[in-house]
């Protein structure tokens, strides 16, 4: 792949099939985590009657999802109050089950305008925004992961193990900062 | 870094995106875009313009205030505004929370 260019109302690359194939692989990895805890929502009748989805109310424990699907208000101060507490309850509960689906929904674009087998891609603005959503999220999963840093080097000694996990985090960075500057062409 | 984040945040949350004329009464929350390893700044930027069509000058020093001093405050308002704020704020992957206006 080199890099994002704009034509017209377009935006296009090439991936060749390792790429579109590493690509896929992550947004899929995502998107199952997403379900997962999509699958979590309390089942409730007054909800099945009114149509108003109500997620859980509870941030996730893991940390991916939880960076994923943040809180409304911080609360991770010594004290956090008791007020907070239970408003980020009710609005998580609230806004959950429309993130996961705006969140898989983005997803969902990538995957069907990314070729399985790698080839050139075309997007509109709108597809691209979705690519920049998802490709964020698949960032924001793999630095979670890795303990990503503001100071984190470019590369890590040969013997720590998220050096290969690291070469693909800065691929993607790379991906998607190339796609943000098409954009603003 | 201890000692230099007061003045700091002090001075973000200062920042009065709807405009210097409107007061507590009208903003009475705000939305905090908090700075994360892993969020460029070129795509925060883009974010900003999106999302609440700022100006490119106003969304890169919003984007370099959330990345200096930690944190900046990018929109105020009604509560049922700045909840619609954090919510698209979480959907594009930043991450923001709401608070009172102090």
């Amino acid at each position: 792949m080199k890099g994002w260019r704009r034509r017209g109302d377009k935006l296009t690359t090439v991936f060749d099939r390792q790429e579109a194939a590493l690509v896929r692989g992550l947004v899929r990895q995502v998107v199952e985590m997403l379900e997962v805890r999509g699958e979590e929502a309390p089942t409730d009748e007054l909800a099945d009657l009114t149509g108003i989805r109500t997620g859980p109310s509870t941030a996730p424990d893991d940390p991916i999802l939880s960076r994923l699907l943040p809180d409304f208000h911080r609360l991770d101060d010594d004290a956090p109050s008791q007020e907070d507490q239970n408003s980020a309850a009710a609005l998580r509960s609230l806004h959950e089950p429309e993130l996961l689906e705006l969140k898989t929904g983005a997803a969902g674009m990538l995957l069907d305008t990314c070729p399985q087998n790698g080839g050139e891609i075309r997007l509109t603005f709108e597809q691209a925004d979705a690519w920049l959503a998802s490709l964020n999220d698949v960032r924001l999963a793999l630095g979670t992961a890795l303990d990503v840093t503001e100071d984190m080097p470019d590369q890590l000694p040969d013997e720590d193990p998220r050096e290969p996990h690291l070469e693909v985090y800065h691929w993607l960075t790379w991906v998607q900062e190339s796609l943000v500057q098409a954009m603003s062409e | 870094m201890e000692g230099m984040t007061t003045p700091v945040e002090q001075e973000a949350t200062q920042v009065e995106p709807g405009g210097a004329d409107l007061g507590v009464e009208d903003t009475p929350w705000q939305t905090v875009v908090w700075n994360d390893p892993v969020n460029l700044m070129s795509y925060v930027t883009y974010v900003f313009q999106k999302l609440f069509g700022y100006g490119q000058d106003k969304a890169v020093k919003l984007m370099l205030d959330v990345h200096h001093k930690g944190r900046a405050i990018v929109s105020a308002g009604s509560k049922d505004k700045v909840e619609a704020d954090v919510a698209r704020l979480h959907a594009a992957g930043l991450w923001a929370t709401m608070q009172r206006t102090s």
